[in-house]
């Protein structure tokens, strides 16, 4: 991560619009279009989700939209998760909150470290296990957001 | 050799020549002016030795406006056509106006566009032209104490500022007739500031509390890249709201109960600025005031009271403090220190709070009113090509997420809040009904789920996609944001090879033709030729195309370009040399237009090589780790 990172500031230092300010117009706006790329290249590959995503796509491993099919005890774990953060809400337990909070740090943890398992195995059947635990990983990013904004709710609204 | 024989057209290319920059902080109560000077930033007092300019402009009926001290001085005798903050209603909606207006002591006008405007004896004025009027006052005030004119300005806003916001400034600044080379943040500024004379490697906050505006930002420094990790704020909320509630305390305290009329309350909010501006050193500052009925009331607001009644308001910029902090992925414990921006952060309790929030002692060692414009001033110079081998770089975000209305009202997120910039995302959408051949694109931004809860920016609309059963068309809309953090929207149908695209610019703003306008009128109240000017601005356009250019085949010319295609382009600068001489703007329009298509290619290969440059010697797989 400290390597991507260098080689994504380094290429920055190349490209950004900044560098191109006294330019062509039409230099300043490749330089726009080149120094974006970057952006989107370091989102993809620092961020676990993006990247397994990417990996995925390489791979050929899509999504099939139809395909919503999840293992049936996650999903009844995020509806309970979902119900016990309403909960909360209601009752204002910023104290259950923080812990439901790393609850959901743990897991995703856990999650990530499947994923890269399933990537070093590279076969395919480890390829589809991996898209599965993508879509957890979706699941959860969502919840902890929620979960987010609940705490600043809470925290403020005092 | 014959190929560098190339004539010099641009005779200011010479490498060492010093160009002409300055940083231009233009905030909600003052205003200010910097510039690098032998290698030092400092902000540029007037005639008067005064630094801080009040961001305030008086109208007059016949003569040109009155713009800072001698602005303010008159405020409350001529309330309804000094105009004081107008920061506040840049980018905003005349909707918008009556929430953020409704304090303001001015006549808005029922204005039939969505931009609100002030009657003032000089006619209607929209936010805009006020700040544009601030604006060229510094751009003389630089040029005066420079001794030339200005090459290019870093114009700095708060980080918190949404997309139209943006470009009103930028409206502004072009009024004004300023080259911007670069809008940035005020806390990225700050940070810049505070970066150069510190070995300062780490996560810094910067919390900005201005006049009117309220910004929070973490950066991770290291080695010269500033990176923005993310950014909050509120901006409507500073200094300004601090005083009303002072003011509201001695209407209460006074026993009166209607609020005063407009002279009366910019009276009582220059009293409550002065009371809180003293309780900075004192425990307790003496009040007096003159009633409607002729007798006067007499106060103490001590430091006790004061603290009471701040504290809402303090409390209140700790919440985007925390949601930047979740943002930014980080905890407390890895910040390495906070550095003060602005003048409210002069108030102890400010710093007093803050300082606990963050757990460490707040950096006040710039003057906190002139930290932003210094760090502009320094950005400024960089950008302008004063410093070639400085290796700073500001890496900033999008402060605001960005989405599209979906069915049913909701909004779909195209860019998330606190994305790098520059940015470009895509997302595809299709048609619900069979034979549709329109649809309506609205840009929205803000973080919720609801379209009505958030800034309407942009509607427009996709005309001319092919007939086709509902869900087969693909319609792609792009969305960019620039390094100065401006949105363009773009869409096209693709499927069928047939594109239509459309670039917005965001409603509330001023059309191009209103520009045009203004610029227009205010040529000839300067009583300046418009023919003149418009030969003057093309001139200066030919000379920056041409040493860009000349530079680009000094450096890499021989290297990429084969001896026809370089003699194509040699030609070519030459011709537009010509026309610069000429009187011809159209002919100077032209001749740009030809230089632009002849080194169109070699523009695209100089930067795909500097590309090239960057990835070599690195493995597919280092980038992939």
């Amino acid at each position: 991560m400290t390597t991507l990172t260098e080689h994504y500031r380094e290429m920055q230092r190349a490209m950004h619009p900044d560098k191109f300010v006294n330019s062509t117009e039409r230099e300043r706006r490749i330089a726009m279009q080149h120094a974006a790329q970057i952006n989107k290249a370091f989102q993809t590959l620092k961020d676990p989700l993006e990247r397994a995503h990417y990996l995925l796509d390489l791979n050929n491993i899509k999504a099939d939209d139809n395909d919503t099919s999840m293992d049936p005890a996650f999903l009844m774990e995020q509806i309970e998760l979902r119900e016990s953060l309403d909960n909360m809400r209601e009752s204002k337990d910023q104290e259950a909150l923080a812990s439901l909070s790393e609850n959901i740090e743990a897991y995703k943890g856990t999650a990530e470290k499947q994923l890269t398992d399933c990537f070093t195995d590279g076969s395919r059947e480890a390829l589809i296990k991996a898209l599965s635990t993508v879509r957890e990983l979706q699941f959860l990013a969502r919840l902890k957001e929620e979960v987010g904004n609940l705490e600043d709710e809470l925290e403020f609204s005092t | 050799m014959a190929l560098l024989q190339i004539s010099e057209p641009g005779q200011a290319t010479a490498p060492h020549q010093h160009r002409l920059a300055a940083g231009i902080d233009l905030g909600t109560t003052n205003s200010l002016v910097a510039t690098v000077r032998s290698g030092v930033a400092e902000t540029l007092p007037d005639s008067e030795g005064r630094r801080l300019m009040p961001s305030v402009v008086r109208y007059l009926s016949n003569e040109s406006p009155v713009v800072g001290h001698e602005a303010r001085s008159s405020a409350t005798r001529d309330p309804l056509n000094t105009i004081a903050s107008a920061k506040r209603l840049m980018g905003r909606g005349v909707d918008d106006i009556k929430i953020v207006g409704n304090h303001m002591p001015y006549n808005f006008t029922d204005a039939d566009s969505g931009m609100p405007k002030i009657r003032t004896v000089a006619g209607d004025i929209s936010p805009v032209e006020i700040s544009a009027e601030i604006l060229k006052v510094l751009k003389e005030r630089a040029e005066a104490s420079l001794g030339g004119e200005l090459d290019g300005v870093v114009i700095t806003v708060p980080a918190y500022f949404d997309d139209a916001q943006r470009h009103a400034t930028k409206d502004a600044a072009r009024l004004a007739g300023l080259n911007v080379l670069r809008m940035i943040n005020e806390p990225t500024a700050a940070a810049v500031a505070y970066g150069l004379d510190k070995d300062s490697e780490g996560v810094h906050v910067v919390y900005d509390l201005g006049g009117g505006t309220f910004d929070i930002s973490i950066l991770r420094l290291n080695r010269g890249v500033f990176e923005v990790m993310s950014t909050a704020g509120d901006s409507a909320l500073g200094g300004d709201d601090i005083d009303r509630v002072i003011a509201e305390w001695i209407l209460q305290e006074a026993g009166v109960s209607d609020k005063a009329d407009h002279t009366r309350m910019r009276q009582l909010m220059h009293d409550a600025c002065a009371a809180k501006e003293s309780l900075t050193a004192n425990e307790s500052a003496g009040l007096t005031i003159a009633l409607s009925d002729g007798t006067r009331w007499t106060g103490t607001l001590t430091r006790e009271t004061f603290n009471s009644l701040v504290d809402p308001l303090i409390k209140k910029t700790l919440g985007p403090c925390r949601r930047a902090i979740r943002d930014a992925g980080i905890s407390v414990d890895e910040i390495k220190d906070v550095v003060m921006v602005g003048g409210s952060t002069r108030i102890p309790r400010v710093r007093e709070l803050v300082g606990d929030y963050f757990n460490c002692e707040p950096m006040v060692d710039i003057d906190p009113d002139k930290v932003v414009a210094i760090g502009a001033a320094v950005q400024a110079d960089i950008l302008v090509g004063n410093k070639p081998d400085s290796d700073m770089l500001l890496l900033d975000v999008i402060p605001l997420s960005l989405g599209i209305e979906t069915m049913g009202g909701l909004v779909e997120k195209v860019i998330p809040r606190n994305t790098t910039i520059p940015v470009t995302r895509a997302q595809d959408f299709t048609t619900h009904k069979d034979g549709q051949t329109g649809m309506s694109i609205h840009v929205v931004q803000g973080e919720r789920e609801l379209v009505s809860d958030c800034r309407s920016l942009a509607r427009f609309e996709l005309k001319g996609i092919p007939p086709m059963v509902a869900g087969a068309a693909r319609i792609r809309v792009t969305y960019q944001v620039d390094a100065d953090g401006l949105l363009e929207v773009s869409a096209c149908e693709s499927t069928t090879g047939v594109t239509s695209s459309i670039q917005v610019k965001p409603s509330y703003g001023l059309e191009d033709n209103e520009i045009e306008r203004m610029l227009r009128d205010s040529i000839e109240k300067a009583n300046e030729d418009v023919g003149i000017r418009k030969l003057r601005e093309q001139q200066v356009e030919a000379e920056r195309m041409i040493e860009a250019v000349n530079a680009a085949l000094t450096t890499d010319g021989e290297e990429l370009l084969s001896t026809t295609e370089f003699e194509n382009i040699d030609n070519a600068l030459r011709a537009l040399d010509d026309a610069r001489k000429g009187t011809d703007d159209n002919a100077i329009k032209d001749a740009i237009k030809v230089v632009d298509k002849v080194s169109a290619d070699f523009a695209a290969r100089r930067m795909d090589a500097t590309i090239h440059t960057a990835l070599a010697g690195h493995t597919l797989e280092e980038i992939d780790e």
